[in-house]
């Protein structure tokens, strides 16, 4: 446990040692910062002409539509971003030799895999954590319901969660830092848009099966309030598919 | 306390190391010797728990590297080829991230750091970053990590490569301050290095072993003759027949400006050949043995021996 915890801290460091984190929180703050300010400012157009028929008064919810849209926005950014952070994680060490300290230290290839995924999971809280400070105009100026916003913010989690894995995965798999992170974006744009197949086949089985794969698919409850265990059971199966995958990458060496 | 046994590693139809067979005694200090790509790096990696081997054994303090790899990875300090650096590290923060991972005790983490710090000579940079110290001191912060668990075996992959003479003089005395307490393994192109450091020598060539032992029953066993090499203000015919006149004297022959002088392995003429030149005045300006180590060497890897 204590040597997961020590590459933790080395890789957090190593994140906040040179300009990737800074770049990528900046970034990512800009963006979500102006998808939240463009929402705000519609929801207000919105609310004002709604107001005027008592009716659509009532529909008038912060949370669908400020929250919701922006979570969905953030997960595609992450799409773009993840790959950004991950693709260094083995890749870096394979390319420069610092792999060889690491194997032959007394650590096991799950506990390098383990803390390198943790550090970039810490390195994704602080992302998200970030911009919940924007939330909290929202929550002094007007007054969505908590209980969405903590699971919008929570499906933004395990979908990254489930992103920084697949990014893991295909960083064992080469010393290229580049090659790492354009697999990486392609495998995920591919796994958000694969619900695209529910509207062919008109509800065939198998389009509900490649549907299910989607992340788009499972994040989609969330956003409004609500965690069904398949979603949540999938983004963990994601993520421990990919760490598998890491591991068996590395420890393929012992056999090779 | 290194214990090699038929070891090969195969890189798919590539031999790179064919059934080696070694043995290295506690707190002593072996050279690896060997042209590049003879397997020199390889065997090191295999006995740190790097590769694993295709077959064979090897035994490092006590524990197989195969089936016991955590137990070796925690008694042996290991600087590989490429010195495994994190650039944006600090001196000290490295060394503490590597006690870390070496399991050094929480309690002597520091006391370790500053022990390597003082020993590898890096108390000035300690407290720099990685990429900005020099090539120098980068592959004294690789010995610095590898000696940082106080490990029972040390396996050096060149140690004194790209440092300035000055350097290596002075990491030489620090691997010989550790012979006793430490078993030493070292890789190494410099020939004269290996007769100033190590006890003894294992040299391999096309991942064969070669010769193994110390330098004195190598040169026993792959030399029939010993002699010198005399430089003199005037070296001709008529010197080296002077030469000739001494009793025991094989061969004599003229290499340029100086004489070699060859007599039987086991007499010891270098005395006479001395005297003579003094004697007779030819003006001695120089005399070294002829059995260097890059003799021995290259006649070694090429599998030649003296008739």
């Amino acid at each position: 446990m204590s040597n997961v915890w020590s590459l933790v801290k080395k890789e957090v460091r190593a994140y906040f040692g040179s300009p990737i984190a800074y770049v990528v929180m900046f970034s990512f703050l800009l963006l979500v910062g102006y998808f939240f300010y463009s929402l705000v400012l519609w929801f207000n157009a919105q609310a004002m002409q709604m107001a005027q028929n008592p009716y659509y008064a009532q529909q008038v919810n912060i949370n669908e539509m400020v929250f919701s849209p922006l979570f969905h926005n953030m997960s595609i950014v992450l799409i773009f971003v993840i790959p950004l952070l991950t693709m260094r994680l083995l890749a870096e060490e394979k390319k420069t030799g610092t792999d060889e300290l690491l194997y032959t230290s007394p650590l096991t290839v799950g506990q390098i895999v383990v803390g390198k995924y943790v550090a970039a999971l810490v390195l994704l809280a602080v992302l998200l954590g970030l911009t919940a400070v924007l939330s909290v105009f929202a929550f002094v100026l007007g007054n969505p319901e908590l209980a969405p916003w903590l699971t919008g913010y929570l499906g933004l989690f395990l979908m990254g969660a489930a992103f920084i894995a697949v990014g893991l995965f295909f960083s064992s798999l080469t010393d290229n830092q580049i090659v790492a992170a354009i697999l990486t974006l392609m495998t995920l744009l591919l796994f958000l848009l694969l619900n695209w197949v529910s509207s062919l086949g008109s509800g065939a089985a198998w389009t509900k099966v490649v549907s299910y794969l989607s992340f788009s698919e499972h994040f989609e409850d969330m956003t409004r309030g609500i965690v069904d265990t398949k979603d949540v059971v999938y983004y963990l199966s994601v993520s421990f598919f990919g760490l598998f995958l890491a591991h068996s990458v590395l420890q393929s060496r012992r056999w090779r | 306390m290194i214990e090699v046994r038929e070891l090969t590693k195969k890189y798919g139809e590539l031999v790179a190391v064919d059934s080696l067979t070694f043995k290295v005694e506690p707190g002593r200090i072996w050279g690896l010797l060997g042209p590049n790509a003879a397997g020199k790096t390889t065997t090191m990696r295999i006995l740190t728990g790097y590769l694993p081997a295709t077959a064979g054994q090897a035994v490092v303090a006590g524990h197989d590297v195969f089936d016991e790899p955590d137990a070796v990875k925690r008694v042996i300090g290991y600087l590989p080829e490429v010195v495994p650096l994190y650039p944006d590290m600090t001196v000290a923060g490295y060394l503490a991230f590597v006690a870390e991972i070496k399991q050094v005790p929480k309690a002597q983490r520091k006391a370790a750091v500053a022990r390597v710090l003082g020993s590898a000579g890096l108390k000035d940079v300690g407290g720099r970053l990685i990429k900005n110290i020099s090539r120098g001191y980068k592959q004294r912060v690789g010995i610095a990590q590898a000696m940082i668990n106080d490990p029972q075996v040390l396996i050096l992959d060149e140690p004194t490569i790209g440092l300035d003479p000055a350097q290596i003089m002075e990491i030489r005395e620090l691997i010989k301050s550790l012979r006793g307490e430490h078993t030493i393994l070292l890789s190494t192109h410099i020939l004269p290095e290996v007769t100033q450091v190590c006890d003894g020598v294992i040299i391999i060539n096309e991942g064969r072993l070669k010769a193994c032992g110390s330098l004195e029953e190598l040169a026993a066993s792959f030399e029939r003759t010993d002699g010198v090499v005399v430089k003199l203000r005037r070296a001709g015919a008529d010197e080296a027949a002077l030469f000739r006149g001494i009793p025991g004297v094989e061969k004599v022959a003229v290499e340029g400006s100086e004489i070699r002088v060859e007599w039987s392995r086991g007499r010891d003429l270098r005395d006479d050949v001395a005297r003579l030149a003094l004697d007779r005045g030819l003006g001695l300006r120089e005399m070294r043995s002829l059995a260097g180590i890059e003799d021995l060497y290259l006649k070694i890897v090429s599998g030649r021996s003296e008739p």
